[in-house]
């Protein structure tokens, strides 16, 4: 195996850290909902912090991104 | 067909200047490219949108009443929400955060448009930004008493070889994680829209040629477009969320150090 296929091979492993990501939106929105729809009332308030988790989750997956883009690029 | 998704990053020279000599640092090239272009077209959109909009009326018209909103939306949600009343003079700071990082999404979604914010280089000049002001504003209010915020209340000192370094830590990454959430976002949504709309074209082609199995390209044509369309509509809401998140994490880290002495 030359070492352009192993690059390619190891961008694309790379980019299995966004399983975790993509775990993680869905217990974070599905939690969210969960609470919203027993207690409507409260929900709005905590939307902030919905997409506060949301942003912070997401950014450990874009940490596989970026190690994909180097594998790629460098 | 070479399909080439990075090419929409490139940034290229459109009026080239001559590069400035800076004594000790090296050239500076000032020349206007596509990245300053678009800069400046969000910055003469948002300029001339407050032109029109900040008319003051009794009874405010269509562009009024969208300011008003949005400017109420980040005074009640973001300041006044998670800063609490010490937060209203940090407004005009975290309100153009907002309003430029959300135009340069927006316009990066326009057709032939040029997405800013998918060049590592400006989120990060944003992010370096953001994270100087908090320090700033944490040592001016707090003096020394700023390094507080990596002694966790309550902390045992036995523990404080363990955790401290990961408070330090946790606190240096902000401007890498600012800077990297909006840039890998950016750029992971106009590469895949690009992606799916090489699909279009290459699977169309495909199902024309003659007639045979080959044929069933067309419905991969078809899907691949309403997948177009779906995913350029959520690339408009993750370019406002985007901004809104942006303005919501600088929120958090100023009101860390805002409100060190008393837990807010």
């Amino acid at each position: 195996m030359d070492a352009q296929a192993a690059k390619y091979i190891g961008a694309g492993l790379a980019m299995t850290g966004l399983i975790g990501a993509g775990a993680g939106l869905g217990i974070l929105f599905g939690n969210y909902l969960q609470a919203a729809i027993r207690n409507p009332a409260a929900a709005a308030g905590e939307r902030t912090y919905l997409f506060l988790g949301m942003a912070l989750a997401e950014t450990m997956g874009l940490f596989g991104l970026v190690m994909g883009l180097l594998i790629l690029f460098s | 067909m070479a399909i080439q998704p990075m090419e929409q990053f490139l940034v290229h020279k459109i009026v080239p200047l001559p590069p400035i000599p800076i004594p000790g640092l090296g050239m500076l090239d000032l020349s206007i490219s596509n990245s300053v272009l678009f800069m400046l077209i969000a910055v003469v959109l948002i300029s001339g949108f407050f032109l029109v909009a900040a008319r003051r009326d009794l009874v405010p018209g269509r562009m009024q009443a969208l300011a008003e909103m949005m400017y109420g939306m980040v005074d009640t949600v973001l300041t006044g929400g998670i800063i609490g009343d010490r937060g209203r003079p940090f407004l005009p700071f975290i309100f153009t955060l907002f309003l430029l990082i959300a135009t340069l999404n927006l316009i990066g979604l326009a057709p032939a448009g040029f997405t800013v914010t998918s060049q590592l280089a400006i989120t990060g000049t944003l992010a370096v930004m953001t994270f100087a002001t908090v320090l700033v504003v944490g040592f001016a209010r707090n003096g020394l008493g700023f390094f507080k915020l990596f002694w966790p209340s309550g902390m045992h000192p036995a523990m404080s070889a363990f955790l401290l370094p990961i408070e330090l830590i946790s606190f240096l990454i902000r401007p890498f994680t600012l800077a990297l959430r909006l840039f890998g976002n950016m750029l992971g949504g106009h590469v895949v829209v690009y992606i799916f709309a090489s699909f279009i074209i290459g699977l169309g082609a495909w199902g024309l040629h003659g007639l045979g199995l080959n044929n069933f390209g067309l419905l991969g044509s078809g899907l691949s477009f309403l997948m177009v369309v779906a995913l350029t509509a959520l690339d408009f809401v993750i370019a406002v969320i985007q901004a809104f998140v942006w303005a919501a994490l600088t929120c958090v880290y100023l009101n860390e150090v805002v409100n060190l002495d008393h837990g807010h």
